[in-house]
């Protein structure tokens, strides 16, 4: 069976950068968590901030190699599977990702190491700031990507001369029109992603009652993150939808199954998109909600599929995703609030009058990945068939491999991800049984320790 | 002045920089993994512990190297990338093997302790060894023709050799006693290798390229260039004494050793520099046909022009924080 050169050149991109942005999605939002740990054991002196600081600077570690080798990962593969997004648009998207290694890269790995090794050998004042460039390092970071990735989605600031794009201001293309959204659509999907990631572990530990007073703060910390930031993501969601309906209507029309245009569209809850047959099968709509939702008129027009002849994304997979992103985000809401009132109401550190509220955290503890996830794969594969936005089709820019090379490499990265991602899970599991006190101490210590315990016995 | 002209001047110089760091520093990373497996199980987390600190700012110059292949020479960066698609996949996957493994080794638990070692050394040779690879095939202008093959083959495992003396020069700055001891017998057996490698690729080099013979033996250039050669040899001889004397070795100047490999790997790029000149693919395409538009230049210029210094600065900051032995650095 041969396979399409062209499928397995997205497919095996699509790999890379799913494999990817899991980890830069825990980083960027768990760094400011851990600065915010390090303020409050600076000021309060209690010791629970430090172990919990100590703890969660591990995980954010193993994080953020895995992020770092993903990484490069993609910085070779823009030229590898698609050398004419280069050649057309390198003159815009080059000095974005320039910058960002210039201003974010060696920024967060350089002060990484003050981070994790540098205890005894700066001042604290030093440590609290080497934390803080590194949060501000992954921030800067996501800044120029999401900028690149937006100018994609959304161009502006260029002109184009024999089929190659040349800039016209830096500043238009840079904060082009969907970029303020989707920056802060996804540092706030960061933040909750790490919310959800912090309150699930802390929980599995209560749950075997392996750690003290730390875990309990770290679980109030999540809460109350996840009950403001899981709202206003819903919000923010809404913006950026309505300034995807302005510049990218096909992908709207995908996202809600519009076929046809039409006045007063419904809102598809639910169904099985059939792009053959130019229709939604075993629809549950509600009349009229689709456009209140993004017009916010009754009976406000929307585009349908019908408008963008070979010009609109696969429709099931970006309906889908979207709705996975949605109802995840639902749920987020609703647990978010609910571990708030329970977590905040008495203080009740109990593991047994908690005991469902545990088990739902700890349940969701990689939700943010999931909905990340989707949500990527609802703007990406929603951005098809173009690379930018329009202008450039994704076909005309992809390297000119064999299928089999491809395939071949594709089996290698995925085989590597798949234990990478066991081994990722398995490890966060391991740490999560170990006792906190131990990993603030420096192995002399430890061994004191052990030796202590065994006189005891 | 003409922007046009300069720019792409500059942006070659600082990916070529860029590299040449990355070489020196991710060289001294990658030969530590190599040699990994030669030491016993505490020495293992000392040799870990000398290079935990600085591996990720060190791998980032390579993302540097080729950002600015990307940013400064789209047109290139394409040709390379494609024609060497299989050594960048398969270096990937072992810089990725190398850089978890860090992390791993010490968070996965005692019981896969052992094998995140062996994928530590595994990465970090077969990175190594793909490193090599590419770099043998851009020097012949990616042709991929029998002759260009059997030159990336020697440099596939002359790099290597060329990491593993990096390592061993490095361990003698960060480590002492048993392993320090353990890093003079590795240098001492590395390095006839080494030299032996360094001494085929400068006579396979004008044999495989006219381009590069003609550059090299027309005079008067051919006397311009003696110095590079001369100083190289003095470098080399300099390491081989080093590694052998033991007075110098153990009244703390072994530092020594690292700075004629640093000198070693300067010469040897402005060689290559001088060799590729103008082309960025030789014999196919020139700096300035590859460039990207001076308006896009300018404005990588000068965010490049304010935070190389900074990056430069931090640089050394790190380095001076974390000097002196590395024996009590925990990783976990």
């Amino acid at each position: 069976m041969e396979f399409d050169p062209f499928l397995l050149a997205r497919v095996q991109f699509a790999a890379n950068i799913s494999f990817h942005i899991l980890f830069p999605t825990i980083t960027i939002g768990l760094c400011w968590v851990l600065f915010y740990f390090r303020l409050r054991y600076t000021f309060s002196g209690d010791k629970a901030w430090e172990y919990a600081y100590y703890f969660w600077v591990k995980i954010f570690a193993l994080s953020f190699a895995l992020g770092v080798v993903s990484g490069i990962t993609m910085s070779f593969q823009f030229g590898t599977n698609w050398p004419g997004f280069m050649e057309r648009a390198g003159n815009i998207a080059g000095p974005l990702l320039g910058y960002e290694v210039l201003t974010a890269f060696f920024l967060e790995a350089s002060f990484l190491g003050i981070m994790l090794f540098g205890k005894d050998r700066v001042s604290n004042r030093t440590h609290l700031i080497a934390t803080a460039l590194v949060a501000a390092g992954t921030t800067f970071s996501a800044f120029w990507i999401l900028s690149l990735n937006s100018w994609m989605q959304t161009p502006a600031g260029y002109r184009i001369e024999e089929g190659v794009f040349f800039v016209e201001s830096w500043w238009a293309a840079i904060f082009n029109p969907s970029f303020p959204y989707r920056f802060a659509h996804m540092l706030n999907a960061s933040l909750l992603t790490a919310s959800f990631l912090i309150m699930g572990i802390s929980a599995w530990r209560a749950m075997r009652g392996v750690d003290g007073p730390a875990t309990w703060k770290v679980m109030r910390t999540g809460a109350l993150m996840a009950a403001v930031l899981a709202p206003l993501q819903v919000w923010i969601g809404d913006l950026h939808g309505l300034n995807t309906l302005k510049h990218q209507p096909a992908k709207i029309a995908a996202i809600e199954g519009i076929w046809e245009t039409e006045k007063g569209a419904a809102l598809t809850l639910f169904g099985f998109p059939d792009e053959e047959a130019k229709t939604t099968h075993m629809a549950i709509k509600v009349p009229g909600l689709a456009s209140l939702v993004l017009t916010h008129e009754w009976d406000g027009e929307l585009l349908g599929l019908n408008e963008f002849e070979d010009e609109h994304p696969p429709v099931a997979p970006v309906f889908w995703a979207f709705r996975v992103m949605v109802g995840i985000g639902m749920l987020m809401v609703l647990v978010g609030w609910w571990a708030a009132w329970r977590l905040f109401r008495n203080r009740d550190e109990n593991r047994d009058t908690q005991v469902w509220l545990l088990r739902a955290l700890s349940v969701m503890t990689f939700s943010g990945w999931v909905a990340v996830l989707a949500g990527w794969y609802v703007t990406e594969i929603g951005r098809q068939p173009w690379v930018v936005d329009g202008l450039l089709r994704t076909s005309e820019v992809v390297a000119d491999h064999s299928s089999a090379t491809l395939a071949g490499t594709l089996f290698g990265y995925i085989l590597l991800y798949a234990f990478l991602l066991v081994s990722y899970i398995a490890a966060l599991r391991y740490l999560a049984t170990k006792p906190a006190r131990s990993l603030s101490l420096t192995p002399q210590q430890r061994a004191m320790d052990a030796e202590r315990a065994e006189g005891d016995a | 002045m003409d922007l046009g002209y300069w720019l792409p001047l500059f942006f070659a110089g600082a990916m070529g920089l860029a590299l040449l760091i990355y070489v020196i520093l991710d060289g001294y990373d990658l030969g530590i993994g190599m040699l990994l497996p030669f030491a016993d199980d505490d020495q293992k987390d000392v040799m870990v512990a000398a290079i935990g600190p600085f591996w990720d700012a060190n791998e980032t110059w390579i993302v540097l190297g080729v950002g600015i292949l990307l940013i400064a020479f789209p047109q290139a960066h394409g040709i390379v990338l494609t024609s060497l698609y299989l050594p960048v996949t398969i270096m990937l996957m072992g810089l990725i093997l190398r850089g978890v493994s860090f992390d791993f080794r010490v968070k996965a638990g005692d019981k896969h302790k052992a094998k995140w070692n062996a994928l530590f050394a595994v990465g970090s040779l077969v990175a190594s060894v793909c490193q090599g690879w590419m770099l043998g095939a851009f020097v012949t202008g990616l042709t991929g023709d029998a002759t260009s093959t059997l030159f990336a083959v020697l440099i596939a495992l002359a790099l290597p050799a060329l990491y593993i003396m990096l390592g061993a020069a490095w361990l003698l700055i960060k480590t002492d006693g048993e392993l320090f001891n353990k890093a003079v017998r590795w240098g001492q057996l590395a390095v006839l290798p080494m030299g032996g490698f360094l001494l085929l690729i400068s006579i396979a080099t004008p044999m495989v390229s006219d381009t590069i013979a003609d550059k090299w033996f027309t005079l008067p250039n051919a006397i311009g260039l003696m110095p590079i050669p001369i100083a190289t040899a003095l470098a080399y001889a300099g390491l081989i004494w080093i590694f052998n004397n033991r007075q110098i070795l153990h009244n703390g100047y072994g530092w020594l050793a690292f700075v004629m490999l640093i000198v070693m790997c300067v010469l040897a790029s402005i060689g290559l520099a001088y060799s590729l000149f103008p082309d960025i693919v030789l014999g196919r395409l020139s700096i300035w046909d590859a460039a990207s538009a001076t308006e896009s230049l300018l404005f990588t210029f000068w965010g490049a022009v304010i935070t190389l210094p900074m990056i430069l600065g931090y640089t050394i900051y790190i380095y001076r924080v974390f000097r002196g032995k590395a024996t009590n650095l925990s990783y976990e």
